[in-house]
C-alpha cells in the first residue's frame, strides 16, 4: 500500500489521500471509463445481482407474484431437502462422482506427461500431443453421442465382447462411464501444463543426474518431480474447490430414465426441480446448499495446503 | 532418423529399458483407445444400417452408402444450428474477448487504484454466484428471454481469462511503456500500438477458448432459447443424438418403425463426424499457442 505522491509528512492525512485519488482519478480516467466499467458493469448485473435473487430460497416464490408478494417460509425449503429421502442419494451422487472422479481423473494427465516427456523424438511427440488433444475439441453432446452409441447394445463394444448388454440402462455402469470418457477426453489436454513444466525442468541438472547413474526412476524423484510439484498442488486445490459443481451438461446428457439411481446430481436435479417443475424457491435452496458446501471445502482446503505448504497457498 | 532413435534408446541401461517400455505400450493404449473409435465411427458412418446392425462393420464396399451424409446435410435444421453456432461464436468470442483484454489492463498497473476493490469483486464469483434459479428470473426481468444477449452478455467476462491476460501484460518489459509515456502518448495509444501488439498469442488462446467454449456449450441455449430458428448446432444435435429424436423429415420416409430405427441409428455416426469437423480441422492450426497460452495461465494469479 505504498503511496508514492502523497509524502508521509502530511498532517491531514485522510483528506490529501482522497484527495490524491481524486486527482489520480481524474488524470486516469480513461482506465477507470473505458478500460474497465464493461467488464464492471457485466460483473455486477449478471453475477452480483443473481446473488440478490438467492432470498428466494426463503420464500414460496411465484414467479407471478413476484418478490416482495411471495410468501415467505424462512429455512422450510432447506428442512424440505434436508429431510428428504432423496437428498442424501444426490448428495452421495454428486460426492461419488467428483471423488472417484477427482482419484482416477487427476493422476491421469500427470502421468502421460511424464510418458511424453520421454519419447525421444521431438517430431513424435508433437505428433502424439496433437492426437491426445484432439478429444478435447469435441462438444459434450457429441462425447456423450459417442458414448451412447459404442455402447449400445449393437455397438462396438458389445459386438467386440459379443454381448448385447445396454450400459446406458445400468446405474452401476453410470459413473464407470462418466469418469472413464471424462479422461478419454480431458487427459491429453490436461497434461498440456505438467509438460510445459517438466520441459522447464533445467536440461543441464537431468544431464548431471544421468551423469551420475541415477535411472530413470530416480531422475523423476529427483529432478522431475520436483519441477512439477506445485503446479501439481495448485491443480489440485482447484480440482477440490470445483468438487461439488460437477459438470451439469455431461450429467444430464448422460441420463436416461433408468440410470438416475446413480446418475442424478445436485445439478441436474436444481434443474428439473426449478425449470422444469417450477419450484424456483425449492431449487434455489438446494443450489445455495451446493455453493456454500463448495466454498467450504476450497476455504478448509486452501488452510490446509498452506499448512504443508510452508504458508504458500492460492 | 531410425538407426539414430535406435542409438538413443540403446544408451539406457537394462532395468530403464524396462521402464521405458512399460511407459510406452501405456502410452500407445491410450492413443489406441482415442483413434479406435474415431475410426470406427468414421467406416460405421458409411455403412448400410441394415449391415452394420447385423454384422458390423464390414468392408465389402457394395454395403457401403452415402444416405446418411446425404439426410443429415439435406437437413435444414442442421444448417440452421450451424449458421447460429457460428453466429453466437464469433459475436461471443468478439465480446468476451475485448472486454477481458481491457479489464486486464488497469488490473496489471501497479499504480491503478481500486485494484484491490475489483479484484476482490471478480474473484468472488468465481467461487460464489446466485445460481440456476436468481439468474434465470433475472434474465426473464431483463426480458432476453430468447434472445442472442441471453446466450452472449452473462459469460462474456471471464475472470480467469482476465487474470491470464493481466499475468501477461505484466510479463512485457517495463521500458516499452517508459518509451511510450516519454512520447507522451496516452493510456489508449499505449494500450492499441503498443501493448496489444505483443500480446497475439494469449489473445489468440483467449480467443479459441471462448471460441471452442461456445461452440460446444448447450445448457445456456437450451434454458434460455425456445424457438427452433434460435438453436445453436449443439441443441439439434442433441435431440438427435441423446434424446433420440432425429430432425423431422430425416427418417419419416422410412415405412416401418425397425426401419426407421435403424436409420436414425446410422444418422448419429454421420451427425457425429459433420458436426465435429470443422473445429477438428480449425484446431491444428492453434495448436502452436497452446503452450504459450497454457503456461501464462499457469503462473500463479
Amino acid at each position: 500500500m505504498k503511496n508514492a505522491s502523497a509524502p508521509p509528512v502530511e498532517k491531514s492525512g485522510g483528506s490529501s489521500k482522497i484527495h490524491s485519488t481524486l486527482v489520480y482519478v481524474r488524470q486516469h480516467w480513461q482506465l477507470y471509463v473505458i478500460f474497465m466499467l464493461p467488464a464492471f458493469l457485466l460483473t455486477v448485473i449478471f453475477r452480483y445481482l443473481p446473488m440478490g435473487g438467492i432470498m428466494i430460497a426463503f420464500t414460496e416464490y411465484n414467479p407471478i407474484r413476484g418478490f416482495f408478494a411471495s410468501e415467505w417460509v424462512g429455512l422450510d425449503n432447506f428442512k424440505r431437502f434436508l429431510s428428504s429421502p432423496d437428498f442424501m442419494r444426490y448428495l452421495v451422487n454428486t460426492l461419488k462422482l467428483s471423488v472417484f472422479g477427482l482419484l482416477w481423473g487427476f493422476p491421469a494427465p500427470i502421468l502421460l506427461a511424464f510418458l511424453l516427456n520421454r519419447i525421444l523424438s521431438t517430431k513424435t511427440k508433437q505428433n502424439l500431443q496433437l492426437i491426445l488433444y484432439m478429444p478435447n475439441f469435441i462438444s459434450v453432446i457429441v462425447l456423450c453421442g459417442i458414448v451412447r452409441i459404442l455402447l449400445s447394445p449393437t455397438g462396438m463394444i458389445n459386438s467386440l465382447l459379443g454381448t448385447g448388454t445396454n450400459f446406458m440402462t445400468m446405474p452401476e455402469a453410470f459413473r464407470t462411464i462418466y469418469i472413464a470418457s471424462g479422461i478419454w477426453q480431458g487427459a491429453g489436454w490436461a497434461s498440456i501444463i505438467y509438460t510445459a513444466a517438466l520441459s522447464n525442468a533445467s536440461k543441464e541438472l537431468k544431464e548431471a543426474a544421468v551423469i551420475d547413474g541415477a535411472n530413470i526412476i530416480q531422475q523423476i524423484k529427483a529432478v522431475e518431480w520436483p519441477a512439477i510439484k506445485d503446479t501439481v498442488l495448485i491443480q489440485f486445490i482447484m480440482s477440490v474447490g470445483n468438487i461439488m459443481s460437477v459438470g451439469f451438461e455431461k450429467a444430464y446428457a448422460l441420463q436416461t430414465d433408468l440410470n438416475l439411481n446413480t446418475s442424478e446430481i445436485i445439478s441436474t436435479y436444481v434443474y428439473k426441480k426449478g425449470l422444469l417443475d417450477g419450484d424456483y424457491g425449492f431449487s434455489t435452496a438446494v443450489g445455495l446448499f451446493n455453493t456454500v458446501i463448495n466454498v467450504i471445502l476450497l476455504i478448509s482446503m486452501n488452510a490446509l495446503v498452506k499448512k504443508m505448504n510452508e504458508g504458500k497457498g492460492i | 532418423m531410425k538407426p539414430k532413435k535406435k542409438s538413443e534408446f540403446a544408451k539406457y541401461p537394462a532395468g530403464d529399458k524396462t521402464v521405458l517400455i512399460i511407459g510406452y505400450v501405456i502410452l500407445g493404449l491410450f492413443i489406441a483407445a482415442i483413434i479406435f473409435p474415431v475410426v470406427y465411427i468414421i467406416l460405421a458412418s458409411f455403412i448400410d444400417p441394415i449391415t452394420l446392425q447385423n454384422k458390423g462393420l464390414t468392408f465389402d464396399f457394395s454395403k457401403w452408402t452415402l444416405t446418411a451424409y446425404e439426410r443429415v446435410l439435406g437437413n435444414s435444421q442442421i444448417w440452421i444450428g450451424f449458421k447460429n453456432a457460428l453466429i453466437y461464436s464469433v459475436l461471443f468470442t468478439i465480446l468476451s474477448v475485448v472486454v477481458t483484454l481491457l479489464a486486464a489492463y488497469p488490473m496489471s498497473r501497479t499504480d491503478f487504484k481500486g485494484r484491490g476493490f475489483f479484484n476482490t469483486i471478480y474473484v468472488i464469483t468465481m467461487f460464489f454466484g446466485g445460481g440456476l434459479i436468481p439468474t434465470y428470473l433475472l434474465i426473464s426481468n431483463l426480458h432476453m428471454l430468447d434472445t442472442i444477449w441471453a446466450i452472449l452478455l452473462p459469460g462474456a467476462f471471464s475472470v480467469w481469462n482476465m487474470i491470464i491476460a493481466r499475468t501477461y501484460y505484466m510479463g512485457i518489459p517495463r521500458d516499452l511503456q517508459e518509451a511510450a509515456e516519454i512520447d507522451g502518448a496516452n493510456e489508449m495509444v499505449y494500450f492499441f500500438k503498443i501493448l496489444l501488439p505483443v500480446c497475439t498469442p494469449i489473445i489468440a488462446t483467449i480467443a479459441m477458448w471462448q471460441f471452442v467454449g461456445m461452440w460446444n456449450s448447450y445448457f445456456d441455449a437450451m434454458i434460455y432459447l425456445n424457438s427452433a430458428s434460435k438453436q445453436p448446432l449443439q441443441l439439434v444435435l442433441r435431440s438427435i443424438l441423446v434424446q433420440n429424436q432425429p430432425e423431422p423429415g430425416m427418417v419419416s420416409d422410412m415405412q416401418s418403425t425397425a426401419e426407421r430405427a435403424q436409420l436414425a441409428e446410422l444418422l448419429k455416426y454421420a451427425t457425429i463426424i459433420i458436426s465435429s469437423l470443422p473445429l477438428m480441422i480449425m484446431y491444428p492450426f492453434f495448436q502452436k499457442y497452446f503452450d504459450n497460452g497454457i503456461m501464462a495461465g499457469a503462473v500463479k494469479g
